[in-house]
This record gives C-alpha cells, structure tokens and sequence, in this order.
C-alpha cells in the first residue's frame, strides 16, 4: 500500500491540490446552507446566530412571491429549451442541404458570432432595437402598417418571456447547431446512396434518413438540458428585466439576491437557494432513470 | 448534377432563407458598428442603417481618452489573459492526474467533480465565501475562483485517454516520471484541444460581469464588461464621463453636442466586443472537436 502511494506521488499532487480549490469553491459554501436554519445576523455571523428550525421554510412555502418567481423560473427556461431544440435541428438540416461549401460556412461562422458576444451588449442590443423611440422593430412594424403606434416592448410583462426566449435564441442557435451537423456528417452514406436509388426526394431522405439519424442524440441531450431545467441562468433575466416586468422577469436567484441584499434578510434567501438545488438533484436523478431506461445511457 | 425544377425551388428557398437569418444575426452588430462611427446629434435624427451618414472618429476618442474605460479594457486583458492562462495549465495537470486509472480515489474525485456540475451552494453562502477569504476587492477573485473548469477537465480527460497508450509507456520505461511525461509528450501533443478550451475560458472570462458586479467596487479592479452595465443601466454616459471632469477636450465636444449617450455606448460596446470576436475565426476549425467531445461524453 505505502509503495502504492509512493509510486504516484506525482500522479496525487497533480491531483490533489486542484481537487482542494475545487472543494474550496464549490463545496465550503454548502456550509452556509446552515443560514436556512438560522436567523442569521452578519454581525453575529454563523457561529452566533440563533437557530430557527424550519421557519423560514415555512415562510417560502406561505410566500405568493415565490410560486410566481418559481413559474417565471420554470417557463422561462422551458421555453429556451424548446426554441433552442427545435431551432438547432432545423437549422441543421437546412445547413446540410446548402451545396455550395462556401455560402455553408459563411452562414455558420456568422451565426456563431453571438454566442461569443457578453449578455451585456446582447441585451443592449436587444433594448435597442426593441425602443419605443427609434427601436429598428418598432420602425420595421410601423412601415409595414402593422401598428399605428410603437409597442413599449420592455414596460409590459407579458412580452417579457417572449423577448428573453427570443434573445436567446437569437444568441445561442448557430451554436447549438454544431452538434447536430456532426452527427449528420457522420451518417451512413450509403443510406442516402440507396435512398436515391430508390428515387427519394430530398424531403423524403431528411424525413427518413437524416431526422431519425439525430434522434438518440436529440434525445440525449434534451435529457440532459431537463435536468438543468430550474439551473438556467439568470443573467439574461437580470439585464432585461426592469421594476415594470419584475413580475415576469424575476427568477428564484434574483429573488434570493434581492431579499438578501436589498431587505438584509440572507437567511430566507438561502432558504431560497436550498429549495432550488433540492429540486435540481430531483430532477437530475428522475432525468437519469429516464435516460437509462431510454437506452444505453448513464448521464454520469 | 441536373436539377429537376422542385429541387431548385427547394434550394432557392433554403439558400433564401439562410441568408434571412444571417442578415437578422448580423445587421443588429452592423448597425452598432454604423452608430459608433456616425456623428451623435446626426444620429439621433434617425435613420442611420447600413452605412454612417456622417462619418466620425469622435465617439472612439471620447471612449479611449476616458480614464475609466482605458482602465477597464486592461482590467479585462489582463484578467483574461492570466485566468485563461492559468485555468488551462490548472485544469490540464488536474485532467492528466484524473485519466490515470491508478491514481488512488479516482472514482471518489471524479463524483465529487460530477455532483458540482448539478448544485452549488447559491450565491449567498458564495459571496460571504469570498468575503470571508478576503477575496472582495482584489483581481484573485476575478481569475481564481473558476479556475478549475469540470467540463474541461472532462474534454482534457477523455482527450488524454483517447492518446496512443504506447507513447506514454516508452517515455516511461525511458526513466520519465508522471510528471515529465506530461510536459514532454502529453502536452505537446494536446495543441487543438489547448486551443479551442483556450478559446471557451477566455470568452468566458472576457464576458463575465456578474461576478465583478459582486465582488469589486474599486472602479481601478472594475472589467470592461461591466463598467458597461453600469453604463446601460444608468445610461447616463454623458453625466459619467462629464463628472470625470477637468479635461478640456471633453468640454469641447458636449459643447458641440455633436456625441450622445448613445452613439458613446455604441462605441464602448465595440471596444468590449470586436477583441473576442477578432479572435474567434482564429480558432473556429478546433473548436467543433471540443464542442463535441463535451457534450457527448460527459
């Protein structure tokens, strides 16, 4: 055994350290956890604080605020996955059927330019062109006659989820395509070979051929992404949102942020925080009973 | 190959419809790029689309000799550069170590790695971490806390396995440590998938706010990417660069009226934008293979 050790000296302190900063980031915070259970104070810190058992959970499950919080959370990052499913596939097969190689990776390269592109100039972008007052959309619908008057895009909630779904579309659908273009690269040939033969068309060999071809990987990752469902970001929502959509725009780490730095109470919103990773491994494990049932898979 | 008349209505269409799509992706970039370069007060009468109507450098001179903005673009270099640096070498060794099926409690690091990806503390118990390290206000926090990347080391894991087992066996037999057979013959061999990591590290880096929105609030420690939410959020560049004060050419110009708010953010809006973008093309043929490897074998 001690020779063991000593054999790989090398091997553990390459290891080793790294796991313990790893640890350091990602775990020594679980320790905080204790705050939920706490009426924590940042003076008495802890250590001093008094424990108040499961009260602020209590509060969480009584609290209107949070079920409309968890909906916008839920919704929202439903509706990405979907758009974002949809979209690279489609764009997907529209890409392989492009002959002219160039024209094929001039349209690729383009649209995976706003994946590289901060949130921050995104949704600059994004209340730009969506302004009352010279936004090009508002210009674009009142040309056309659509509307007499502009839309205020960013004042009503109910455009809300609409406009964060289609941002991030908008940002991440070139390169969502990526995977899926692999995938079809590496179809069988001779499927479409024998396909032609037999005289199909193009629709009929993207129907038969390509699609069911990118099933089990469609299918894998949208497993996938439904165990991250209530992990979705909230950067987009923090940009975009304002004090006229709170009601659409505020997610469940918003709403911890806001109740622990603008009220001061960090015990409700670690509370907060808690609900949402219990969730999360609840969803991971039904999402990888599933996906094992579903083939030869395990997600980890 | 002869096209019957469906087929060509079908690829008219198709080709249609990209070129739709990557007009839509591109124009709202282009017209930012338009804006920077136009005259404000011309601006804001409206209708500057595809090409400046009155072409100027003025908005750049105003960005680049502000203080803040010069001082927030280094901050974002800098961090950039020494996080992606670090993060890589960090998240390579640590990978190497991990694709050893020796290596004493693998299989315990290695769920310890997964279970990070699906939970984290939240951000409270996250800032007071930090705030406790005394980690708040210091450029450490800006590179140090996402050093080690789970998804990465899996990309460089899978990576290093998939290497010719031979190789590393003769360097060994050869009298060569773990170690020294990582940076004479793993590491020399690992230049595309270094590269296209490098890539995603920096970009992530390069675009985060968040966190410096948390943690910093020395404006001398403050990215570029977020002093530009400052900006947006309180839109009001004018009032900001205006009480920055003492410069006589800035006096001039809001005399002259002939820069906006917007057309200011516009230009900032480039300079935080087009180095990651000047970048990417550089690196797009390597980065398919990372993609897939991350997404796949995870």
């Amino acid at each position: 055994m001690y020779r063991k050790w000593l054999s790989q000296y090398q091997l553990l302190l390459m290891s080793i350290p790294f796991m313990a900063l790893l640890i350091l980031f990602t775990y020594v915070p679980l320790w905080g956890w204790i705050m939920a259970f706490q009426d924590y104070s940042l003076s008495k810190g802890i250590a001093g604080s008094p424990f108040s058992g499961f009260s602020h959970f209590a509060d969480l499950f009584r609290d209107d605020r949070f079920y409309l919080v968890l909906r916008n959370t839920m919704v929202m990052s439903g509706l990405s996955l979907v758009a974002d499913f949809v979209g690279a596939i489609a764009l997907a097969l529209l890409l392989n059927e492009v002959r002219a190689r160039f024209f094929k990776r001039t349209v690729q390269t383009i649209t995976y330019i706003p994946h590289f592109v901060s949130w921050v100039v995104m949704a600059n972008i994004v209340l730009g062109s969506l302004s009352p007052d010279g936004g090009i959309v508002n210009d674009v619908l009142m040309k056309l006659g659509f509307i007499d008057e502009p839309i205020l895009f960013m004042s009503k909630g109910s455009w809300f989820w609409a406009i964060h779904t289609m941002a991030g579309f908008w940002k991440e659908l070139g390169w969502s395509t990526i995977i899926y273009l692999a995938v079809i690269a590496g179809l069988n040939h001779d499927l479409y070979e024998a396909a032609d033969v037999d005289g199909a068309g193009r629709f009929q060999k993207m129907w038969h051929i390509s699609i069911p071809g990118l099933m089990p990987t469609a299918m894998l990752l949208l497993i996938l992404a439904t165990g991250n469902l209530i992990n979705t970001g909230y950067e987009s929502q923090f940009l975009l949102g304002n004090g006229l959509n709170i009601d659409y725009s505020q997610v469940l780490d918003l709403y911890a942020l806001d109740y622990s730095f603008s009220i001061g109470d960090y015990s409700y919103g670690v509370a907060i925080s808690v609900f949402k990773s219990a969730i999360s491994i609840l969803l991971v494990v039904s999402v990888n009973m599933a996906a094992r049932r579903f083939g030869d898979f395990k997600a980890f | 190959m002869r096209l019957s008349p469906s087929e060509r209505v079908f690829q008219t269409v198709i080709y249609v419809l990209l070129a739709l799509l990557s007009f839509v992706t591109l124009y709202p970039f282009w017209n930012s790029l338009v804006i920077s370069f136009n005259l404000g007060s011309d601006t804001s009468l409206g209708g500057v689309t595809f090409w400046p109507r009155s072409f100027t450098l003025q908005n750049y001179e105003v960005v680049l000799r502000d203080g803040r903005i010069a001082q927030a673009f280094l901050v974002s270099v800098a961090r950039t550069a020494a996080g992606t640096a670090l993060s890589i070498m960090a998240t390579a060794i640590f990978s190497y170590g991990m694709s050893k099926a020796e290596l004493i409690g693998r299989k315990y690091y290695m769920i310890f790695c997964i279970v990070t990806l699906y939970f984290s503390g939240g951000l409270i118990p996250y800032f007071l971490l930090i705030h406790d390290l005394g980690m708040m206000n210091t450029f450490w926090v800006l590179i140090v806390p996402g050093m080690i990347s789970i998804w990465n080391m899996i990309i460089f894991r899978t990576f290093f396995k998939e290497m010719p087992a031979g190789l590393e066996e003769s360097a060994r037999i050869d009298g060569c440590g773990y170690f020294s057979t990582f940076v004479r013959i793993v590491l020399p061999l690992s230049g595309p998938v270094i590269a296209s990591l490098s890539l995603f590290v920096a970009v992530n880096l390069w675009n985060d706010w968040f966190s410096a929105t948390l943690f910093i609030n020395n404006p001398k420690l403050v990215p570029i990417q977020s002093l530009l939410q400052e900006i947006m959020n309180a839109n009001t560049v004018t009032e900001q660069l205006r009480s920055q004060g003492g410069s006589n050419f800035l006096d001039k110009i809001f005399q002259a009226r002939t820069v906006t708010t917007k057309s200011l953010t516009m230009a900032t809006m480039m300079v935080a934008t087009i180095p990651i973008i000047a970048v990417y093309p550089f690196v797009q043929r390597h980065f398919v293979k990372g993609v897939l490897v991350g997404s796949l074998k995870g």
